[in-house]
């Protein structure tokens, strides 16, 4: 296999200048850097771990022939994963004559800020808001501002700062005026290379293609595969671990692509949750509006599929939604040739068809990678542990889309309504035969177990049964044998096993009395509108 | 440059005083300019200290091996008890039970034992990590139950107020209830964490950047800690990134351990922990057992109150006794109990020691008040708000609290009145009942709730403020005052009094750090007292400097002193006017004192702690806020759906800044009775110690409709500065509104025949468990 030449060097813009670093500690958190290298204290830290945004920068990076750019926590973003992306902070905002920009000015005349300390944070993501979208619901502000913690005001004045913001001025605006350079820029700086930085200690690698990813992990099996950090970075700010080698995947636009395969979506691994959102909202409205909820902006920007997955979380959002879709996993590694392919994969794996695999070749070929799929559900082991043999990685994920007549339903129900963690997540899917019997189901939990599961004594006792309330009565009695969740800071066990229960109830009703009422979200917008 | 100053339009229909003016640092806070501690230059030589804690709650630490953390990468120093010149004691209330460092006795889980300083704050983190302590283990006792059980020691001497005869009341009483609720903690949440900054100079001098509300307690802790004077010791705070509360004592610990570190390597240090480790070791909102018995009777009316206030403390006393104290101030709201006993129980518990949060115990002593009011309505099977109206104070021998104090400036019917129609409250009640008719899954919910807050620190002697006004001889001005800027506009509210006393504008005013240096001997930035009693005191000082420059022109003109004017931008002398800055620079040539300090005692106060009886409060700040939720009754989840308040800031200094603090303190509020819950594990660990476990309001939690209008036309009856009223803690209760907004939708599944007992936080699974517990009721009954 051809090996792609190394940089050893990481390029980005920060406002105009053009950063190169030539050594660097491959966790050094972008917020340090700013903050203690070039003293830009503009940016704040308020948790190190990516949950209030005071450290909100916006990351501008090519896609295609246009920028797209983003809102992402500094305080967990490592800063040579910054390269060929254009950085910009709270202090690149006022304009050249010292006047505010109009985000900044916006926050000052509605008495935005009062301590002070979030103020920059939701500045940046404002700006954010302010270039991508022309215009803003107050349900597309809340979501965007959702990553945002503010103590002080109750948010009102932002939010009403976020609607004074004038769309007629972001035409003039010099963010959008200058973008054409900046991705002439950019386009210079892209090359092919695998970057390979370190600070003589460790070290920090960033492939630009599926093959030199392959042979990376292959030759680094100890090596930590980083996507979005928006775990990966807890580890280091928070469990203080000296990760070595790192690996980033961001890099590899393939592993970004999302394509209608026609009864199923392929995602690429390192899709980010806002694109995941938009692929996944086609198959049902509910995924959409969790999806909506997953994480706060910052984290749905930086996150990915393939990290929220391989990650192996018990209580990813994610996880259950896709087991209930049945969704699998599409692995790759470097082929070991001297190993016969067959010897390289055991046990409940499937080996997926040639066919398949065809569809799945990556644009350089399969040339010395070796891929397998894996149904999801068979992937996640036990707690924290997944079926990822040495030198693999998660390559896409696969979801079916909804066959007609099926029914299909997600709960997120967590302690705050935005930017929380599930106390339980409950994903159900239904086919129904020519009779209305329920032929097959999938009912996957998360936060019930060590792990996203299925509930499979509660699925037999639907099988065979019409879905009504007799069925939703057999499949409650027996979900008591399916879990024995633990009681933890987000919910008691009691609580999420009654949860579980009635999500079951929440889902009936849904699906045969839709005129009902079921959820407290956006009742006052629908009643609003009659 | 004079010329880059801003001059504003002076106009002289518009009074500074009371127009809604931006904060001081908008401009900074949107920039990122605006510097807290960790934004300031670092000074050369700069080290960073980090804290190493015990993992664990309750025990005697039997050894300490440092050895690994003095080797560690970049470790300059490693301090323990044993480096501490002074006393080993940082106890606010002067009970000695709060050590720097732990020495033997181990309290709590996440008690500091040493401090490491290292080159880089990083190296300091990872080598903290790195020491191996043994204990010998003890049972910790985490909550009240468990206090109580094993005997219920307890941190400070309780408080009890007593007026009538319960006992004989109760007896009398036509119906009698008794019942406990629980009401959880909440973490202060600043954005900004703990941090202190210490530079040493010479001849043991130490001047410490510290970001909190107390800087002559941090003062005077140093000194204490590095075993010197109070003169020795400057502190300095220009702003915090948020407060509540928890900088009123918390920061002390972080400013104490960088002065020991400065003085010990005689370098600057600097020391700031990680988010976790300020949640582990900061104490935080008491939570409170109440346990209530009332005699009431068939027309809702409250006849006596006998009730228990136990609170979780934690490891020692801080601040536990004022705040039981002001939860027993405010264990009637607005209500007049007839008959009334509450007890105070400030018990020692294995936990963090809680400390100051807004409201400062008043907010769980009047959720105990909202409480007995709803048990009366559905005892009685009236509408709560009825039992409110016909149990506030007011009318013949109807006046006096609990603290023998008579409420003088009642006007919480009023509010609750004007709001009830504005809002529309009853045909919406109408409108809620007939939709959870046809809704049989989400249930919608209302309620009206008022609050009076006593207003004083109820330690009478905190009641004074100083100021340090400069005039210089190009007419700008210099203001100093005591009180700390935290985000609530205390430094801009102060500023619009001194530039109305002098008719200047805002941008010839400079508005200078918080420092021991300047104004000595200050009270914390608590109690919602900053602007009225920082304001009285800047305003003294102007009016010092004003009667010299009157006095002045007088003579220099031949004219009576009443003949002279104070006017925007210029003074009128007789028939003359003379600008203001030709006025200075003539005072100044003729030797006129330009500079003065001024003071400010509250008038009225004081306070019997033993007797139970005194006039604690100069005055009452009162509100009223109606609250709509949807919950939903398979899942325990709810939205807070609209929210109307209105509220008393008297003759408001400045309406944007106090509408912020209203808008703001509700949402707090809401966050503490609702989605902030504190979870500690058996072995007495926090396990809710980071945004991503401890939840917060996000922007999304904010009502829809959250239609927000200050009191018109209510000045204060006392004489505050402009007859304002304090406003940083009361809106915090509005909130209060909330929890029985979310207990009336529960009350709707058993048709409203059984009280919900709704405890707080009311989190989607205690709100589940209280529509389970009212369906089992409602089924019972049939």
């Amino acid at each position: 296999m051809h090996q792609p030449a190394m940089r050893e060097t990481v390029r980005f813009l920060l406002g105009d200048e053009l950063v190169e670093i030539a050594a660097c500690d491959p966790t050094r958190t972008v917020l340090d850097w700013l903050r203690l290298d070039r003293r830009r204290t503009g940016s704040k830290e308020g948790c190190a771990e990516g949950d209030c945004g005071a450290c909100t920068i916006v990351v501008g990076r090519l896609d295609g022939d246009r920028m797209r750019y983003e809102a992402i926590n500094a305080c967990i973003r490592f800063l040579p994963t910054l390269d060929g992306c254009h950085v910009l902070t709270v202090e690149h905002l006022r304009n050249a004559d010292g006047t505010l920009h109009p985000v900044q000015q916006a926050m000052v005349d509605c008495h935005g800020s009062q301590c002070g300390f979030c103020t920059p944070g939701f500045v940046m993501s404002l700006l954010a808001l302010w270039l991508n979208e022309r215009t803003l619901s107050v349900q597309r502000i809340e979501d965007a501002l959702a990553g945002n913690l503010c103590r002080c005001t109750g948010y009102e004045p932002i939010i009403a700062a976020a609607q004074r913001m004038d769309a007629a001025e972001r035409e003039a605006d010099r963010f959008v005026a200058t973008m054409p350079a900046i991705i002439a820029r950019l386009k210079a700086l892209a090359d092919g290379e695998t970057i390979s930085i370190g600070d003589g200690e460790r070290h920090f690698y960033a492939p630009a293609t599926v093959e030199a990813l392959a042979e990376l992990v292959a030759a680094h099996p100890q090596a930590t595969l980083v996507a979005g950090a928006t775990d990966v970075g807890l580890w280091v700010t928070k469990g203080m671990r000296r990760l070595d080698p790192v690996v980033y995947l961001g890099r590899i636009g393939a592993l970004r692509t999302i394509s209608d395969e026609g009864d199923h979506l392929r995602l690429g691994a390192m899709a980010n949750q806002i694109a995941v959102r938009d692929a996944l909202a086609g198959i049902s409205p509910q995924l959409d509006e969790m999806m909506r909820r997953f994480g706060g902006e910052q984290v749905r920007n930086a996150g990915t599929i393939g990290g929220n997955i391989a990650n192996g979380s018990p209580i990813g959002d994610l996880p259950p939604a896709l087991i209930a879709l049945g969704a699998t996993l599409a692995l790759a590694r470097l082929r070991h040739r001297e190993e016969r392919s067959d010897d390289a994969i055991q046990g409940n794996v499937e080996r997926a068809p040639l066919d398949r695999f065809a569809s799945l070749a990556m644009t350089a070929g399969n040339v010395g990678i070796e891929r397998r799929t894996i149904a999801l559900e068979a992937f996640f082991l036990d707690y924290r542990k997944q079926d990822r043999q040495q030198g693999e990685f998660v390559e896409a994920v696969l979801v079916p889309k909804l066959p007609a007549g099926t029914l299909f339903h997600i709960s997120k129900i967590s302690k705050r309504f935005d930017e929380d963690i599930s106390a339980v997540c409950g994903a159900f899917y239904l086919e129904l035969d020519l009779a209305d019997r329920i032929s097959e189901a999938r009912l996957a939990y998360g936060g019930m177990a060590g792990i996203p599961k299925r509930a499979q004594a509660a699925e037999a006792a639907l099988i065979g049964r019409n879905w009504n309330e007799a069925a939703v009565a057999a499949s409650i009695a027996a979900l008591a044998q399916d879990f024995t969740p633990l009681s933890d800071m987000r919910a008691s066990a009691a609580y999420r096993l009654k949860v579980a229960a009635n999500l079951l109830r929440r889902f009936l009703i849904e699906t045969t009395a839709p005129e009902t009422a079921t959820r407290v979200a956006g009742l006052l917008a629908e009643a609003a509108h009659g | 440059m004079a010329d880059a100053r801003k001059r504003p339009d002076l106009g002289e229909t518009r009074p500074i005083v009371g127009s809604p003016l931006k904060h001081d640092s908008a401009e900074k806070h949107v920039a990122g300019e605006a510097l807290y501690i960790d934004d300031i230059a670092e000074p050369a030589g700069l080290a960073h200290a980090y804290i190493g804690l015990s993992n664990i709650a309750h025990g005697r630490l039997m050894s300490l091996d440092l050895a690994a953390v003095e080797a560690a990468p970049g470790v300059l120093s490693v301090l323990t008890a044993a480096d501490i010149p002074g006393a080993n004691d940082i106890s606010s209330t002067h009970k000695h039970d709060e050590p720097v460092f732990a020495t033997s006795a181990i309290l709590h889980h996440g008690q500091p034992l040493f401090a490491v300083v290292a080159e880089t704050r990083e190296q300091a983190r990872h080598a903290a990590m790195l020491a191996k302590a043994t204990y010998d283990e003890a049972p910790p006792l985490l909550d009240v139950a468990a206090a109580r059980t094993a005997g219920g020691e307890l941190v400070t001497d309780p408080l009890k107020l007593e007026r009538g005869d319960v006992a004989e009341a109760l007896a009398a009483s036509l119906r009698r209830l008794k019942g406990s609720m629980a009401i959880g903690g909440q973490d202060h949440f600043y954005l900004e964490s703990q941090i202190a900054l210490a530079i040493p100079g010479e001849d043991g001098d130490m001047l410490v950047q510290s970001s909190t509300q107390h800087p002559s307690e941090v003062q005077h802790m140093v000194a204490q800690v590095l075993g010197g004077g109070a003169h020795a010791v400057t502190i300095e705070v220009r702003r915090m990134g948020g407060g509540f509360g928890g900088k009123e004592t918390q920061a002390n610990l972080f400013a104490c351990v960088a002065a020991l570190a400065a003085r010990k390597l005689k370098r600057p240090v600097k020391l700031r922990p990680d988010r976790d480790d300020d949640m582990v070791i900061t104490g935080k909102r008491h939570d409170f057992v109440v346990d209530y018995e009332i005699g009431f009777d068939d027309d809702g009316r409250i006849h006596a109150v006998d009730a228990v206030y136990a609170a979780r403390c934690g490891w020692n006393a801080d601040l536990s006794g004022p705040v039981t104290d002001r939860a027993l101030f405010h264990m009637d709201n607005c209500y007049f109990y007839p008959a009334v006993r509450a007890r105070s129980e400030p018990l020692r518990t294995h936990t963090v020691s809680n400390t100051a949060f807004r409201g400062f115990g008043g907010p769980q002593g009047m959720v105990g008040a909202e409480r007995f009011i709803e048990e009366v309505a559905y005892a009685t099977g009236l509408d709560p708000l009825e039992v409110r109206k016909r149990n506030l104070y007011g009318g013949e021998g109807r006046e006096t609290t609990p603290y023998h104090q008579p409420v003088e400036d009642m006007i919480a019917g009023e509010v609750i009145d004007e709001l009830e129609r504005c809002c529309d409250y009853r045909s919406r009640q109408q409108a809620i009942r007939a939709f959870n008719r046809e809704s049989p899954i989400i249930k919608r919910g209302i309620a009206l709730t008022p609050v009076k807050f006593g207003i004083s620190f109820t330690a009478t002697w905190y009641n004074q403020a100083g100021a340090l006004v400069h005039v210089y001889t190009d007419g700008t001005v210099s203001l100093n005052h005591g009180g700390t800027e935290m985000g609530q506009g205390l430094y801009q509210k102060v500023a619009q009094v001194v530039a109305q006393a002098f008719g200047i504008g805002l941008g010839e005013i400079k508005i200078t750090a918080t420092t021991t240096g300047k104004v000595p001997n200050t009270s914390a930035t608590a109690a919602s007292s900053g602007s009225d009693l920082n304001g009285m005191a800047a305003l003294d000082a102007c009016e010092t400097i004003k009667k010299r420059l009157t006095d002045f022109a007088a003579q220099h003109w031949q004219e009576a002193p009443e003949a002279i004017a104070f006017l925007p931008g210029r003074v009128r002398v007789g028939a003359r006017e003379i600008g203001f800055v030709e006025l200075i620079q003539m005072a100044y040539m003729a030797r006129v004192q330009l500079s003065a300090t001024g003071f400010y005692a509250t008038p009225k106060i004081h306070w019997d702690r033993k007797a139970g009886r005194g006039h604690p409060f100069y005055y009452f700040a009162y509100g009223a806020a109606a609250a709509e939720v949807a919950i939903d009754t398979l899942t325990g989840e709810y939205k807070v759906e609209r929210v109307d308040i209105l509220h008393d800031c008297g003759n408001s200094l400045n309406p944007a800044i106090d509408k912020g603090q209203i808008e703001g303190g509700f949402i707090q509020g809401m966050g503490w009775l609702t989605t902030e819950e504190l979870v500690w594990d058996e072995k007495g660990r926090l396990k809710t110690h980071a945004p991503s476990t401890y939840k917060i309001p996000v922007a999304s939690d904010r009502p829809r409709i959250f239609n927000v209008a200050l009191l018109e036309n209510a000045p204060n009856r006392e004489h505050t500065i402009h007859r304002s009223k304090a406003v940083g803690e009361p809106p915090l209760m509005l909130a209060i509104s909330v929890l029985h907004a979310l207990s009336d939708a529960v009350a709707s599944v058993g048709n409203h025949r059984f009280c919900p007992q709704l405890d707080a936080p009311a989190t989607p699974e205690r709100v589940l468990d209280a529509v389970d517990r009212v369906r089992a009721l409602a089924e019972a009954a049939r």
